[in-house]
């Protein structure tokens, strides 16, 4: 049987890394090369380098962009100075949560990048919604990379890369959640100091028929090797990150999603946002049920799917689970009802309870390169 | 001892009615790293084709389906403190279950080493 998947642009450059690939978000995507848990302790002692092609990566162009967009993401985009980047979730009329991303001022246009899976969704939702004043395009010629750990600084100072425009800075001198424009042999590069393992790190934003010299320039170094969606999905757990279409999806709004952080101060007073009502209602009253991380008591893995009771009655379901590498235990998340916060829960795995006890996210601490803070 | 493999790529060591049951090479390397396993307990009844244990990697749980039928004698309590047994000896002492068969002719269906490994090729 033939597969409609898309190629990714480094789709021969994994396989020849020794990539298991797999369909995820109607691509064809590595996995795993050496397996999951030796990537996944890599990335959190050295640097990783994730292709992260298959994400939706779009300008907003056009005047007052910012505000316009506000129609639709809970998040104060108009206050975004040049060169930093906030975390946002699009919703729908109902204030259900269509997706998360990412929301750059490059100082020109608002650049978003948005999950794979939904990203054509994605489109539609942006182009119903803004006035036809702003342009929306989608950059189908770029490829997206993440270089996430520790050491991952120190890579991108040893390849050579500068501003590709003056006044901007160094790689090294972003902070976490900044962004701005670099080249590298004259190759122009998008990088933002962000990612998705709770780690330092940069996501690399790189015309697709350059991505190879770069990934081989960055796999060069001794300190990175190539990472798959595996490790990449249980670095994310343990930072306490959502994943799109698992933790969060439609039937969520931000306060059960635990996404609070994301409505900003001002448009909490100021409302006029999709679901703005039902949501500065959930935001003063408390949501009825909310995403929370557990600690799984024992050895069995309890996955996505699994019901939580409290004595009899189910309170609640896992949303992403597995064994964490760095914890060295099984962790999950799930929805549960915030009338039995405090009561004692258990998951149930083929017929088995497995006792759980809500843990303070994330599991493994965030070191993010943060401005002010001591490093 | 006579070695058999299934399409699902477990193995069955037989001797006489009583046989052990593991998952194969091939198997652990598609899983990964198994971070689990649940064996049956000594007296579990299994059938053929039915799920007999679990074994979880970082990323998915798996069903290890009993290639014959029959009683378990004893399940590998190495597992449980040791999961990654599975991934360093899969053929050995990574092993899932001891069993009485119930209907040696079930074996018949089986592959032999030869026909598994182009099995394997074939995939």
């Amino acid at each position: 049987m033939s597969n409609t998947y898309n190629l990714l642009p480094l789709d021969a450059w994994h396989r020849g890394h020794g990539a298991r690939m797999v369909p995820f978000a109607g691509y064809e995507m590595p996995i795993q090369y050496e397996g999951i848990m030796a990537e996944h302790l890599w990335v959190r002692e050295n640097a990783g380098l994730f292709d992260v092609s298959h994400m939706g990566q779009v300008q907003l162009i056009g005047p007052e962009v910012a505000e316009k967009l506000e129609a639709i993401v809970p998040g104060d985009i108009s206050a975004l100075k040049p060169g930093k980047m906030r975390y946002s979730l699009l919703l729908a009329e109902d204030g259900g949560i269509l997706d998360d991303l990412m929301i750059t001022n490059t100082g020109n246009h608002l650049y978003l990048v948005v999950n794979g899976a939904v990203k054509h969704d994605d489109l539609g939702t942006l182009r119903e919604y803004l006035p036809d004043d702003i342009t929306i395009h989608h950059d189908e010629d770029a490829a997206l990379l993440a270089l996430q750990g520790p050491k991952a600084v120190d890579v991108l100072a040893r390849i050579g890369i500068e501003p590709n425009e003056p006044g901007w800075p160094l790689p090294s001198d972003l902070y976490f959640m900044e962004a701005g424009p670099f080249k590298w042999n004259g190759i122009p590069l998008g990088i933002s100091r962000s990612g998705y393992t709770g780690e330092d790190g940069f996501e690399i934003s790189v015309p697709a028929v350059h991505v190879r010299n770069l990934a081989d320039a960055l796999c060069t170094q001794p300190v990175v090797k190539p990472i798959g969606l595996g490790a990449r999905d249980s670095l994310r757990l343990e930072a306490g990150l959502p994943l799109y279409g698992h933790d969060l999806n439609p039937s969520t709004d931000p306060v059960e999603g635990n996404a609070t952080f994301a409505i900003s101060k001002r448009r909490r007073e100021e409302g006029g946002f999709h679901g703005s009502e039902r949501i500065l209602n959930a935001l003063a009253n408390g949501p009825r049920r909310k995403l929370v991380g557990f600690n799984v008591e024992g050895k069995i893995p309890v996955r996505e799917g699994a019901p939580i009771y409290a004595a009899t009655e189910m309170v609640g379901k896992i949303t992403s689970g597995g064994f964490a590498p760095s914890v060295g235990a099984p962790i999950a998340m799930g929805y549960i009802s915030t009338a039995h916060l405090t009561s004692n829960l258990e998951a149930e795995v083929r017929g088995k309870r497995v006792p759980l006890t809500i843990a303070h996210l994330p599991f493994v601490p965030h070191r993010y390169h943060r401005k002010g803070k001591a490093q | 001892m006579t070695r058999f493999y299934t399409e699902e790529h477990e193995w069955i060591d037989v001797e006489g009615d009583v046989a052990i049951v593991g998952i194969t090479n091939y198997a652990q390397e598609q899983l990964g790293d198994i971070v689990f396993a649940e064996v049956p307990a000594a007296g579990t009844q299994i059938k053929k084709g039915g799920d007999a244990a679990v074994v979880e990697s970082v990323k998915a749980a798996s069903d290890v389906y009993a290639p014959v039928s029959g009683t378990v004698i004893e399940g590998n309590g190495a597992l449980e403190g040791d999961p990654a047994l599975v991934n360093t000896d899969p053929e050995g002492d990574g092993w899932f279950f001891k069993l009485t068969l119930s209907d040696p002719s079930e074996l018949e269906s089986l592959m032999d080493e030869a026909a598994y490994k182009a099995f394997v090729n074939g995939l």
